[in-house]
C-alpha cells in the first residue's frame, strides 16, 4: 500500500529542491519494493495468462486457460477438487482465526491485568516459540499428535477418532497447527489494545448504570476493536495463503490453496495454473481486506479503524 | 418537607427547573460504621458514620490515603465496605451493585469514552437505563445548553480541551439525574485559573439544581468556598464536621487545625480557671470549664488566628495584651504578614493595611487579641 503513495509523491513541480530532496529518501524503498513485489507481481499476472508449455514452462499464446483449470475444467471436463480447496482454505482461515480470537482475547487481557513484573515474562513466553524455525516446530506438532502419542490416546478414549489413527494427518492437525502458529500476532495487538484502556472507563460505564455485559460490550470491546482488526489481519491473511502446516499436519490429503500454487511450481510443472491460483489468493485477501475496513468503521462508531 | 425528588421513584423533572432545597432534613445519604482495609497493614476506613443531607454541597476534605476517595467509591459501588451500612434515601444500598444505584461520579481523569462523541457519552447513562432515543436525544441538548457546550456535541473526546472534557464529565453525570452527584477531585487537573473558575461555576449549578453534591478534595480553600458543610478526616476515621467557618474557626483538634493551614499552635503549660498560661505569656480564653476540662489537659493547645491579632503600641495594657518584638515582615499588598517574639516563642500575625502606621522589623508592639478568638485544642493524639 505504501507503494502507491510512493508513486504519488513526487507529483509537485513547484519546490523542485524539496521534490528533489523528497526522491531521493524515498528512493532505496521504491526501488526495493519495485524490484521485489512490482515487477514480480507484474510477471506473476502476465504469467498467469500465458499458455502451459509442455514441460511447465509458461509460453505464448495469451490464453484464458489457466484460470479455467482453477474453476475446475480440465482434459477429463469438470472436477471439484480445486473448489473444494479453496474451500477448505476460506474454512481453515475462518475457524483458525475464530479459535486464535478465542483464546488470545482473555489471555491478552489476563495478562494486561498481571502484575507489571510478570508482564514480560508472559509475553517473552509468548513470543520465544516463534523464534524456531516453523517447520521444526510443525514437526514438533507431528510428534505430539501422531497414533500412540498421550494427546491422539485421549482422543482415542474419547471417541473422536477411531482407534491408531492418531490426530495426524488430519483437517484438525492442520487447525491446532494454524492456530498455534499465529497465536501471538493476535496477543500482542490486543494485549496493546488492553493496556491502553483506562480502568476508570470500565468503573465510569458501571456507574453509568451498565451491567458488566454492556460495559464489556459498549465501554471495553470498542476499544480493543483497533487491535482485533489488527491481529485478525496478521492471522488471517497469512493462514490463508499457509503452506508449511498443512503439507506437514495435512499429510498432503489436506491441501490449502498455498499447497495447490506451490505444487503448480514445483511437481506439478503448471506455472499459469500457479500464478492464476495465487492471483485469486491475492484477489481473496484484498476482498477480505475490504470487508474488514467496512467492518471496522460501523463497529467504530463511525472512527477511522486503521488496519 | 423537602420538595425534592424522594429516592423511591424520583419523576423526571426539567433540569434548570428543579426546585432549590427549602428544608435539609432529609437525609441523602446515611454510613454508619464503615470499615475497609487493602490488606492487614492498610486502613482506608475506620468506623465511619456520617449523615449528608438531601440538597447539600458535602465535602470529604483530607490529605491523600485519608479514606476520602475509597469512601466516595463505596458509596458509588466500586467498592465494598468490609463491615458497616450504607443507605441512600432510606434505602440500604450496601449490597447494591454501582450500576443499580442512583448516584453518579465525575472522575478525577474524567473517564470520557474517546471511542465515542461527545453526545454518545452524555448520552451513554440514559442509553444503558433504557431511555427512549427522542427522550435521550431531548435531555443531551438540554443539558448540553445548560453547561454551556452546545457546539461541541458532534467532537470527539480528545478534540476537547481540559477544561471542557471536565464539563461534559460533569454533564454526563448530571444528565442522567442521581440523588447524590459523587465529584472525586474533578479539578485538580486544571490550571489555578480555571480552576477558580469552575469552583464557581460547580457551585452555582449545584445551587441551581438542588442537587446533593459529594465533593472529594485535598484543598482546603476549595473545600472552604464550595462547602455548605465539610467532614476533615484523616487516617480513615472523620476528625471533624462542620460548616466551612466552624472547621476554620473552631477545628476540633491539631490535626484540623494544621491541615487548615493553623501555625500558631502553642502547648497549654498550665491553667487557672480560664487563664493559660504558655510560652507567650498568660492569656484568658472564654469558654465555659466544662470545655477547658476537655481540651486544657497534657499535650493540649491554645490557637490563634494570625488575622485575630491586632499590633499596638506598646504602652498599651489590658486582657491578652503581650509586649512583643518584631522579628520579620512581609509586606502583600493589602496584608502584611508579621513573624514576632512574644515571650519565650515565635508567634505569626496578619494585618490588614487600612493605610495606617505599619511597625517595622525591631519595632517594640503590644500583640492584643480578643479572649473570645481563642480557641483551646485537646493533644495531638494519634497524629
Amino acid at each position: 500500500m505504501s507503494g502507491a503513495r510512493v508513486a504519488q509523491a513526487p507529483g509537485g513541480r513547484r519546490a523542485l529542491g524539496e521534490t528533489g530532496h523528497l526522491l531521493l529518501t524515498v528512493a532505496p524503498g521504491a526501488l526495493w519494493l519495485l524490484i521485489f513485489l512490482v515487477l514480480p507481481g507484474i510477471y506473476l499476472m502476465s504469467v498467469a495468462f500465458m499458455t502451459n508449455g509442455p514441460y511447465g514452462q509458461p509460453q505464448m499464446p495469451l490464453t484464458l486457460d489457466a484460470f479455467e483449470r482453477l474453476a475446475g475444467y480440465g482434459i477429463l471436463g469438470w472436477s471439484p477438487a480445486n473448489l473444494y480447496t479453496l474451500l477448505r482454505s476460506l474454512t481453515q482461515t475462518l475457524v483458525a482465526t475464530l479459535l486464535v480470537v478465542a483464546i488470545s482475547y482473555p489471555l491478552a487481557y489476563h495478562i494486561s491485568t498481571a502484575k507489571a513484573r510478570w508482564r514480560p515474562v508472559m509475553l517473552l513466553a509468548l513470543v520465544v516459540p516463534s523464534w524456531t524455525n516453523q517447520v521444526i516446530r510443525t514437526f514438533g506438532w507431528m510428534n505430539l499428535l501422531a497414533p500412540g502419542t498421550p494427546l491422539a490416546g485421549l482422543a482415542e478414549s474419547l471417541s473422536l477418532i477411531p482407534p491408531n489413527m492418531g490426530l495426524y494427518p488430519s483437517n484438525i492437525a492442520v487447525t491446532l497447527g494454524l492456530v498455534y502458529n499465529f497465536l501471538p500476532f493476535m496477543v500482542l495487538p490486543l494485549y496493546a489494545a488492553f493496556e491502553k484502556l483506562d480502568i476508570s472507563q470500565v468503573e465510569a460505564a458501571q456507574d453509568l448504570y451498565a451491567s458488566p455485559l454492556r460495559t464489556f460490550w459498549h465501554a471495553v470491546f470498542p476499544q480493543t476493536l483497533p487491535g482485533l482488526l489488527a491481529g485478525v489481519v496478521l492471522v488471517a491473511i497469512p493462514a490463508f495463503g499457509m503452506y508449511v502446516v498443512s503439507e506437514l499436519l495435512g499429510g498432503g490429503k489436506h491441501m490449502l490453496l498455498g499447497n495447490l500454487v506451490a505444487r503448480q511450481f514445483a511437481g506439478g510443472a503448471n506455472w499459469p495454473l500457479g500464478a492464476a491460483g495465487a492471483i485469486l489468493m491475492l484477489l481473496a485477501t484484498f476482498a477480505g481486506l475490504y470487508v474488514m475496513r467496512r467492518m471496522g468503521r460501523r463497529l467504530g462508531g463511525g472512527n477511522e479503524v486503521v488496519i | 418537607m423537602s420538595e425534592t425528588s424522594t429516592a423511591s421513584a424520583p419523576p423526571r423533572q426539567d433540569l434548570t427547573n428543579r426546585a432549590p432545597a427549602a428544608a435539609r432534613s432529609a437525609a441523602a445519604i446515611n454510613l454508619e460504621g464503615l470499615h475497609k482495609r487493602f490488606g492487614p497493614d492498610s486502613v482506608a476506613l475506620d468506623g465511619v458514620d456520617l449523615t449528608i443531607h438531601e440538597g447539600e454541597f458535602f465535602t470529604l476534605l483530607g490529605p491523600s490515603g485519608c479514606g476520602k476517595t475509597t469512601l466516595l467509591r463505596i458509596l458509588a459501588g466500586l467498592e465494598s465496605p468490609d463491615a458497616g451500612r450504607l443507605t441512600l434515601g432510606g434505602r440500604d444500598i450496601t449490597q447494591v451493585p454501582a450500576h443499580r444505584r442512583s448516584v453518579n461520579t465525575v472522575f478525577q481523569s474524567y473517564a470520557l469514552f474517546p471511542h465515542l462523541s461527545v453526545r454518545d457519552n452524555l448520552a451513554f447513562g440514559l442509553r444503558m437505563q433504557g431511555v427512549s432515543k427522542a427522550e435521550r436525544d431531548a435531555r443531551v441538548a438540554d443539558i448540553a445548553r445548560f453547561i454551556q457546550l452546545g457546539g461541541l456535541i458532534e467532537r470527539r473526546v480528545d478534540q476537547l480541551s481540559g477544561g471542557q472534557r471536565q464539563r461534559i464529565a460533569l454533564a454526563r453525570a448530571l444528565v442522567c439525574e442521581p440523588n447524590v452527584l459523587l465529584l472525586d477531585e474533578p479539578l485538580s487537573a486544571l490550571d489555578a485559573g480555571l480552576r477558580g473558575q469552575l469552583q464557581v461555576e460547580l457551585k452555582r449549578v449545584q445551587a441551581r439544581l438542588g442537587m446533593t453534591f459529594l465533593f472529594v478534595t485535598h484543598d482546603q480553600q476549595e473545600a472552604m468556598v464550595m462547602s455548605d458543610r465539610i467532614a476533615v478526616l484523616n487516617g480513615g476515621s472523620i476528625q471533624q464536621v462542620g460548616s466551612p467557618k466552624d472547621i476554620y474557626e473552631r477545628p476540633a483538634n491539631a490535626f484540623v487545625a494544621r491541615f487548615m493551614g493553623h501555625d500558631n499552635l502553642f502547648p497549654i503549660l498550665d491553667r487557672d480557671g480560664v487563664r493559660l498560661n504558655t510560652a507567650l505569656g498568660a492569656l484568658t480564653v472564654e469558654a465555659s470549664e466544662a470545655e477547658l476540662s476537655e481540651t486544657s489537659g497534657e499535650g493540649s493547645l491554645l490557637l490563634i488566628r494570625p488575622e485575630t491579632i491586632d499590633l499596638l503600641p506598646p504602652d498599651q495594657a489590658g486582657t491578652n495584651c503581650l509586649p512583643a518584638r518584631v522579628t520579620d515582615c512581609l509586606y502583600r499588598g493589602s496584608q502584611a504578614e508579621y513573624r514576632l517574639d512574644v515571650g519565650d516563642a515565635e508567634l505569626q500575625a496578619m494585618v490588614n493595611n487600612r493605610g495606617w502606621q505599619l511597625p517595622s522589623v525591631g519595632d517594640r508592639v503590644c500583640v492584643s487579641v480578643a479572649a473570645e478568638d481563642l480557641v483551646t485544642l485537646a493533644g495531638e493524639a494519634g497524629t
